[in-house]
């Protein structure tokens, strides 16, 4: 396994500059998640990565050597596709001697053999070798197209959003098992999501991309605790966090078109005018709470149920856990952890960190 | 508005069958979703509604009136798509006015209707635009204008936010269900997603290879799962399901020395569900357990995950079952540590490991 | 009668299709389309009958008036076409009256006979198909060979004005034969490639390639490029993957492409007539011209066309299941 650097990544498609300046490391054996929106420049920079696109400036390192001008079969990466990466003429076995069989590698048919049944084993597939590749279930053929990753024991995985195309209970059960084997073989991964959850639960650490450019670089409580702009504290965390405008008055902040009236947190500094964040679990109701709001919209998860508070024009959202008997259209006193108030600037960024 | 009522109705491709006879009454007004994994039926029954497919055998009504065999024009029936199927040479407004200029209403019946709904959905500003250039959220409610204009008796819904990007799908569920407090339809909707389900419907049904699993509100098919299914389905991640030994009023479950004392109401229930055999599943769900000092039940810490506001501890309780606890993120749990947890008793589920059922307690009034 | 809007259509319906799909009105109007296809079907091979018809035909059922439907079959039109003949002189007649009625005459030459006429040897026939076979054969194969490549570059490779390219190289598809001929003539003249295999071959390559080039790029780009690109990281030379994933891939394109290219060049006319004379002349012109000698003999040019068209129908034939693919590809994007 390798480590990982990009160093100021920059490229160029007619019209639009897909990558720019783009730098971050991944270290030997680290879960790498990068995070983004579509169109953000997750999947260029995995191709930059792999080979299969060229970068116009900045240079990609395997452990500490420069790759740039190697060929993607001499980069010695693995890289799983979100779809359309198992030949469907050819059976489960095939596809996954597939990688083996290269010219570049010279394995006989025995050695193969062996990798095959144990990469099988460690992703269950052993009763499906001799099917064809037409006739599996899509989480089937996504363990396949792990397989064929894993049975070449590559420097690097890129793994594209390989779970996105998966009914939802899959991609769950999915998620874990990636983790464990990436646990057990300890092996360097760039694992590229839109999904905030995925990022959350698989990362070690976590680059949020947005239009090219990385915003923040950090482990799953590094961005969840302390996002660096409006844009990755909205990315991560279900419900949305919330974001209302505030202006401050008199050592208070006062939430706009609402009569929410926030005491200033001590070591806050905000501007006259500024964002202000809150996650919804940090509202609970409480029926002598500091606020008041109207119930206009109510989701029950089982789990946890889903609130939409309004005051004034302003509405905000609340995770409270279980199940609750509010109606719609009661009004509900709640409390806000002032603790754990985020403060941005009108253009987005943290004025905390 | 109106009550669609599906009885005995099943189809079948050939030999292979895909949705067993149903039966199905969904009362006037209610949000219905079907849900499941991919290939237990829930779309072919929706199309089955719609006309676009035809029944092998049953009876489709919709309000007493018997749809079986009408065309999907006249069923008085809107279909919104996963795949929002607009017009692209027409304009938004255009394509809204579309099944009303179908229909050959009046041009100031359709302005009219058209204006309504596009205040509703909040898209006055795209009415011009063509569809092509408009995001997949937007394009979305285009969609559900469409359908909205012609007031129909039933809005059939397919996996409408799956072509969506995840932070989009949240906010088009809430204006969803937002669009149904306010107009009442009937509506049928169909998802893979469990957590769509449960924040939208008013009943979910809970479809599993062809067959119904379970009818119920969220918190019937949440906290009282009808089998092993549901029970696994319906949460992230599912029920906990630990399969153990019962006997002498508690269930002694493998690897680890662990054994749970059943709450004293559930004793009767058990010894007579379970006559013969003395296998027995414990579920619970990872919100009811709770990682205590003195927990009862002990188990290795396999993985730990963060989950945003939480975090989930993947415990290994023996070499076959790892169960998800829910914990407190500002703790850290090291992966090998022994960790010990309790279950909240009133939250404890028992199934039946050869017919895979619920064990129902008669409720004591 | 059972209403269908009430009972159904009376039968389990185990099919994916929608409800107005199996209405008694919608059968009977399926019913009816298949009957008219069939009708135009019937009527588009009536000339193909006819020739099949004229093939086996004497001379005088063939220019009877009205013509028969119902007829001795004869193989004069074979004979015709596959000899020589000179007309028997009047002094021989009786010679060969004898010679036939005591059956020392072949079956040949009493066919001949019956006309009037003595085989005086083999016809050209049988090398002008000949010659279709193998112009016509290898300027298919060398230009959907090449349209191969250049179709694979096309699709997979930025190619410098590669638009650009690709338009010239279809309207090269977009020239009447008969503007080119006289320059084409003066150039093979020049050449010394006049009535010569080789130069029908390079003609023929030449102007299927922008056929095969458009058609193969367009079943090229269906194939994912995913297929490649995961072969590539895997260690696999960008030969390799042609060879082992697209090419595979591409097998149906390919077919479609070979049956359409090969059709042309078999059936071409205009080149094959002003181009060559003795040597590389192929099939279609020389059943034309065999109009006119010592009359015109329908049944030979009957029996000629028949000859020429077998070979082509059976490997559209063979070929039947890839056709059909290769026209409806691209029709459908994901």
């Amino acid at each position: 396994m390798s480590d990982l650097e990009l160093r100021n990544i920059t490229k160029q498609f007619p019209g639009v500059k897909a990558l720019d300046n783009v730098s971050f490391e991944v270290k030997n054996g680290e879960f790498f998640v990068l995070l983004g929106p579509t169109g953000a420049g997750k999947t260029t920079t995995l191709r930059c990565i792999a080979g299969l696109s060229k970068p116009e400036a900045g240079s990609v390192l395997f452990d500490g050597e420069l790759v740039n001008e190697l060929t993607p079969a001499d980069r010695d990466v693995a890289f799983v596709f979100q779809q359309y990466s198992l030949y469907p003429t050819m059976s489960v076995y095939d596809n996954l001697a597939f990688p083996l069989r290269s010219p570049m590698r010279k394995v006989d048919e025995e050695n193969i053999r062996v990798q095959i049944v144990q990469t099988a084993e460690i992703l269950q597939i052993t009763p499906l070798l001799e099917r064809k590749c037409a006739h599996l279930s899509g989480g089937e053929m996504q363990r396949v197209s792990l397989g064929r990753a894993i049975v070449r024991d590559p420097r690097i995985y890129l793994m594209d959003e390989p779970l996105s195309n998966l009914d939802a209970k899959l991609r769950e059960s999915l998620r874990v098992e990636l983790q464990h084997i990436q646990k057990t073989q300890e092996s360097t991964t760039l694992f590229v999501t839109h999904d905030q959850i995925e990022a959350l639960t698989m990362a070690d650490r976590i680059a949020v991309l947005n239009k090219g450019r990385i915003i923040q670089i950090g482990t799953p409580d590094d961005i969840y605790d302390r996002p660096a702009t409006t844009f990755v504290a909205e990315l991560v965390g279900t419900p949305r966090i919330n974001l209302v405008k505030a202006v401050r008055e008199n050592g208070n902040l006062l939430v706009k078109n609402s009569k929410l009236k926030i005491s200033l947190p001590e070591d806050w500094d905000p501007p006259a005018d500024f964002l202000l964040g809150v996650r919804p679990e940090d509202i609970k109701p409480n029926p002598e709470g500091e606020f008041e709001g109207e119930l206009t919209l109510m989701e029950p998860l089982g789990v946890e149920t889903i609130l939409h508070l309004t005051s004034g024009e302003q509405t905000l959202i609340s995770l409270i856990p279980g199940m609750t008997d509010f109606k719609i259209g009661e009004n509900i006193k709640f409390d806000i952890n002032q603790e754990r108030l985020y403060c941005f600037d009108n253009k987005g960024i943290s004025l905390l960190c | 508005m109106a009550e669609i009522e599906l009885r005995q109705v099943e189809k079948k491709f050939g030999e292979l069958h895909a949705v067993k006879p149903l039966d199905l009454t969904i009362n006037n007004g209610e949000f219905i979703v079907l849900l499941g994994p991919s290939g237990c039926g829930k779309t072919t029954t929706l199309r089955m509604i719609s006309g676009l497919e035809t029944v092998t055998g049953g009876t489709i009504l919709l309000d007493g009136k018997n749809i079986t065999w009408l065309h999907p024009s006249e069923r008085d029936i809107a279909f919104v798509f996963q795949l929002y199927a607009l017009y692209p040479h027409l304009s938004v407004r255009q394509n809204i006015a579309f099944p009303l200029q179908a229909e050959g209403e009046s041009r100031d019946l359709i302005n009219k209707r058209v204006d309504e709904v596009v205040e509703v959905l909040q898209i006055q500003h795209l009415l011009k635009a063509r569809p092509g250039k408009l995001s997949g959220g937007d394009q979305q409610r285009v969609a559900l204008a469409r359908a909205l204009v012609r007031r129909p008796a039933a809005f059939l819904m397919d996996e409408p936010l799956g072509a969506l990007d995840a932070d989009f799908r949240e906010s088009m569920r809430a204006e969803i269900k937002r669009l149904h407090i306010d107009q009442n339809a009937t509506s049928v909707y169909v998802t893979h997603d469990q957590v769509e389900a449960m924040a939208l419907g008013d009943r979910i049904v809970v479809m599993s290879e062809a067959v119904i699993q379970q009818v119920g509100t969220p918190n019937e098919v949440y906290y009282k799962p009808a089998n092993i299914f549901v029970a696994n389905f319906i949460g992230s991640p599912g029920m906990n399901l630990v399969q153990g030994v019962y006997s002498d009023g508690a269930v002694k479950m493998p690897g680890m020395d662990n054994r749970y004392e059943v709450p004293e109401d559930w004793e009767n229930t058990l010894k007579q569900s379970l006559d013969d055999s003395d296998g027995l599943i414990v579920g619970f769900r990872p919100e009811s357990a709770a990682v205590a000092q003195d927990g009862n039940l002990v188990g290795n810490v396999y993985a730990v995950d963060m989950h945003g506001a939480y975090s989930m501890l993947h415990i290994n309780m023996n070499e076959h079952d790892i169960v998800h606890i829910r914990a407190d993120r500002m703790v850290n749990y090291s992966i090998g540590e022994d960790i010990r947890f309790n279950v909240d008793p009133q939250m404890v589920r028992f199934f039946n490991p050869a017919s895979e059922l619920a064990i129902t307690r008669r409720e004591v009034e | 009668m059972s209403n269908f809007r009430e009972d159904g259509p009376g039968y389990p319906v185990t099919e994916a299709t929608r409800v107005d799909k199996v209405s008694p009105e919608s059968r009977i109007f399926g019913k009816l389309r298949a009957l008219i296809v069939v009708v135009i079907a019937v009527i588009m091979l009536i000339p193909v009958f006819v020739m099949l018809m004229t093939a086996f035909k004497a001379r005088s059922d063939i220019v009877s008036s009205p013509p028969t439907v119902v007829f001795e079959p004869s193989l004069e039109g074979f004979v015709f076409l596959f000899t020589e003949r000179a007309v028997v002189a009047k002094a021989r007649q009786e010679e060969f009256k004898a010679a036939a009625e005591t059956g020392e005459l072949s079956l040949v030459d009493r066919v001949a006979f019956e006309a009037g006429q003595q085989v005086t040897g083999p016809s050209d026939y049988v090398d002008r198909l000949k010659n279709s076979f193998i112009i016509a054969g290898l300027s298919t194969i060398f230009s959907v060979g090449l349209g191969l490549f250049a179709a694979y570059a096309f699709s997979r490779f930025d190619v410098l004005g590669k638009d650009d390219l690709l338009f010239f190289i279809l309207s090269t598809r977009m020239l009447p034969a008969v503007v080119v001929t006289i320059p084409l003539f003066l150039m093979f003249r020049q050449l010394s490639l006049n009535d010569t295999h080789l130069g029908m071959i390079l003609l023929y390559t030449v102007f299927n390639l922008s056929l095969a080039v458009w058609l193969l790029k367009g079943f090229i780009d269906e194939i994912p490029i995913e297929y490649e690109e995961a072969a590539l990281v895997d260690g696999y030379s960008r030969w390799q993957t042609f060879y082992k994933i697209v090419l595979p891939q591409a097998i149906t394109g390919i077919a479609a492409t070979t049956v359409f290219s090969l059709i042309f060049a078999w059936n071409e006319y205009a080149f094959a007539l002003m181009l060559t004379s003795d040597n590389a002349r192929t099939a279609p012109p020389s059943i034309a011209t065999m109009l006119g000698r010592g009359g015109i003999e329908w049944s030979a040019i009957a029996a000629g066309s028949l000859g020429f068209l077998i070979p082509v129908v059976i490997i559209v034939f063979a070929l039947r299941n890839y056709l059909l693919r290769g026209v409806t590809f691209g029709a459908v994007r994901k």
